[in-house]
């Protein structure tokens, strides 16, 4: 017998003559406290990602390229990873090309094998969008896809994100339904509540253990 | 920068109880862990502020477990049909050695020299760090408690901050020891220290290991939560990813891990979420440009099985491993995890431990408990916690002949002149005549107890009885009564 038939033919003989528990799931417990009115969210997901070092800018649709480029410039990145193929990265495009001596635009557009280097050691900043957030607990959403892969909310020691104010749900509980993820997943499906953290000496918050240390969010108000 | 020394070697010589007299001694230590364990309960305690909203997501969070518990093999070969059609491949091993040699031989199919590893207790039970060093790979913690351990040849203190029995100033000796950096205490440059060297090894390393916070069956997903990064990094960046978990972390379905999640950051460490949850339901894909070529999924037992078979000591498997009970627990802060000498201390360590060592092999660990019943009051699934200890002392001292023998390493404390002493002492309280007899006789001799009684007079005056029994006291008093 294999390990697993052993394993699930003690795990049934345990169960002879019982059954399986009813699904009595209440899923007001998991949402009625995090509910919030639709001009309070913005406030809430502020409130929550502040509390752990986000910074948040509020912006519009058309502003946004403008105060990334002026942010870029504040913190002297040379360069910022994004991909040209989304829209938010053809807007951002179109910006740089109208003004001269920006940062320049890096694109993730082979497999990491052929640029880990670079990625790891020469990659300062990085912009993705983002599926939308989550008011109650203060996360955003994220993704990844072919355009924007796993590592590019990762790696880069900033980490700038997009999010539409439409796009702010109140919990996880609406969000999963919502996106009907019981019905499937991504290969990689993330939520990200501020820049990578650790308490793990002497309890005392640090911030960029291992991840981005800092997560720059962009909330455009007006989409 | 060298790189540090892999084999965890933890002296585990003398008993628990010599390993807690001495951790009661250590002034340092229980510095470290008061001050850690207070400042937990009141994260929690601010993180659950409303009774009412606590108490049902509690009831509902053991409702789930429970749930999933009475489906469990059905929900495993649903996980596993799920995440084979999504490309994991699910290896299930009833041992530690079972499952040490599937990761081996997934190393060495791949000629891996390197393992970079996300934080997973499964992996401590299974020693896989040792295990690796010995056939000459390493294997390097990325959670940064976890590292500062393996740095120092220990083992975690605790399931979620494994290095809280140092204080800043012990890793700066560390760091400064092993890594050839320059002293210091201050706890921003002592992570950047720790960031440098990982950030390496991340790079670096050809196999990434990690733990499972969740298993979901309906979409083949597995859920991690933490706020490093690490966990990330190392489910990511190397091209094989090995995750490492038991046979009870499944749910069943993806909104089950709602309430959960929540119940955990909060109970663990009084946060509204963890800074990442990485829910991985797949390998790369053809189209995409990084994530792990190959993910395998280890499910093992140990024990856990046994624990299965009976339903009152079932309820231990509701566990999701936040650690709540020990930052309640009064004893484990006060002689901390190591005292504990197995890979869970505190309470839940207390009730999981004798499944996969032997109620045997740690017979003191029932009776370590004051059975306050905090541990039972905190746990975000509702472990009757209290119950399973009274339970497993049960265990601990059944007759080897007595039928329902439900553990491994069971009756180890059993005596039989124990047990004439405790049959008699039932009959004693049983018969009217017997029990009168040995009241007057204990009374009126009771100039002849002995000054030392063994154990008990090792701090406690000698048990003296009084003079007349509560009985004769009472006839005396009704018959002046009725006299007047």
């Amino acid at each position: 017998m294999s390990a697993k038939q052993n394993i699930l033919a003690k795990l049934r003989k345990s169960l002879v003559g019982t059954t399986p528990l009813a699904d009595n799931f209440d899923e007001a417990l998991v949402t009625e406290p995090w509910s919030y009115p639709p001009e309070q969210r913005i406030a809430q997901l502020r409130k929550q990602m502040e509390a752990v070092h986000t910074e948040i800018h509020l912006s519009t649709g058309d502003a946004w390229p403008a105060l990334l480029a002026r942010l870029l410039h504040e913190r002297q990145l040379p360069s910022l990873l994004v991909s040209p193929a989304t829209p938010h990265g053809k807007q951002l495009a179109a910006h740089w090309d109208a003004n001269a001596g920006l940062p320049t635009l890096k694109a993730y557009d082979r497999p990491v094998e052929e640029w880990k280097a670079e990625l790891f050691n020469d990659t300062p900043a990085s912009l993705t969008g983002t599926l939308g957030a989550i008011a109650s607990t203060g996360s955003l959403i994220v993704w990844p896809t072919p355009q924007e892969p796993r590592l590019m909310s990762l790696v880069p020691p900033v980490h700038f994100a997009l999010l539409k104010a439409s796009e702010v749900h109140n919990n996880f509980y609406e969000v999963q339904q919502k996106f009907a993820w019981a019905a499937g997943m991504p290969t990689n499906a993330l939520l990200i509540s501020g820049p990578s953290k650790t308490a793990d000496i002497e309890q005392v918050l640090a911030y960029g253990a291992h991840g981005p240390k800092d997560l720059v969010l962009l909330i455009l108000e007006d989409q | 920068m060298s790189s540090p020394a892999l084999i965890p070697t933890v002296a585990v010589e003398e008993d628990f109880r010599a390993r807690a007299h001495t951790a009661l001694g250590d002034k340092q230590l229980r510095n470290n862990f008061r001050s850690a364990m207070d400042s937990l309960m009141t994260k929690r305690a601010v993180a659950f502020s409303d009774a009412h909203e606590r108490e049902h997501l509690r009831a509902l969070g053991n409702a789930i477990r429970a749930r999933a518990l009475s489906k469990l093999p059905d929900l495993l070969e649903r996980l596993e049909q799920n995440l084979t059609r999504n490309g994991v491949k699910v290896h299930w091993a009833e041992t530690v050695d079972e499952a040490n040699g599937i990761v081996l031989s997934i190393i060495r199919a791949h000629e891996a020299r390197q393992v970079i590893k996300g934080k997973s207790m499964v992996s401590e039970e299974m020693e896989m760090n040792h295990v690796l060093a010995e056939q000459g790979i390493e294997c390097l913690e990325s959670d940064m408690g976890e590292f500062i351990v393996q740095l120092d040849h220990e083992k975690p203190s605790h399931i979620i901050m494994p290095a809280i029995h140092k204080n800043a100033g012990q890793v700066a000796s560390l760091f400064h020891d092993k890594l050839g950096v320059e002293y210091t205490k201050d706890v921003d440059q002592l992570i950047q220290i720790g960031r440098r060297v990982l950030r390496e090894k991340f790079f670096e390393a050809d196999v990434g290991v990690s733990g499972v916070n969740f298993a979901v069956a309906e979409t083949g997903t597995l859920l991690l939560v933490e706020n490093e990064g690490n966990g990330r990094m190392s489910t990511t960046v190397p091209p094989v990813h090995i995750a490492v978990t038991g046979i009870e972390k499944v749910v069943e379905h993806m909104r089950d891990v709602v309430p959960l999640l929540s119940l955990l950051t909060r109970s663990a460490l009084g946060q509204p979420i963890t800074t990442y949850v990485n829910m991985i339901s797949g390998p790369r894909k053809p189209e995409e440009l990084d994530g792990p070529q190959e993910v395998h999924l280890v499910l093992l037992d140990n024990g856990r099985s046994q624990a299965f078979a009976d339903s009152e000591l079932r309820q231990t498997l509701n566990c999701i491993r936040c650690g709540a009970c020990m930052n309640h627990c009064p004893v484990y802060t006060r002689i901390g995890g190591h005292a504990y000498g197995e890979v869970y201390p505190g309470p839940i360590g207390k009730i999981i431990t004798p499944h996969m060592v032997g109620l045997a092999n740690v017979p003191d660990h029932p009776s370590a408990s004051s059975l306050c019943g905090a541990c039972g009051e905190v746990c975000p699934v509702k472990i009757p916690i209290p119950a399973i200890l009274r339970r497993l002392r049960e265990e601990n001292v059944k007759a080897p002949d007595s039928p329902n023998q439900v553990m491994r390493g069971q009756g180890s404390k059993y005596s039989r002149k124990e047990r004439l002493i405790w049959n008699f002492w039932a009959r004693l309280n049983t018969s009217p005549t017997l029990y009168r007899l040995f009241g007057f006789f204990a009374t009126r001799l009771r100039q002849l107890v002995p000054s030392n009684v063994g154990p008990w007079t090792q701090n406690h005056s000698a048990p003296k009885p009084a003079a007349r029994s509560l009985h004769e006291l009472a006839r005396e008093h009704l018959a002046k009564q009725d006299r007047h």
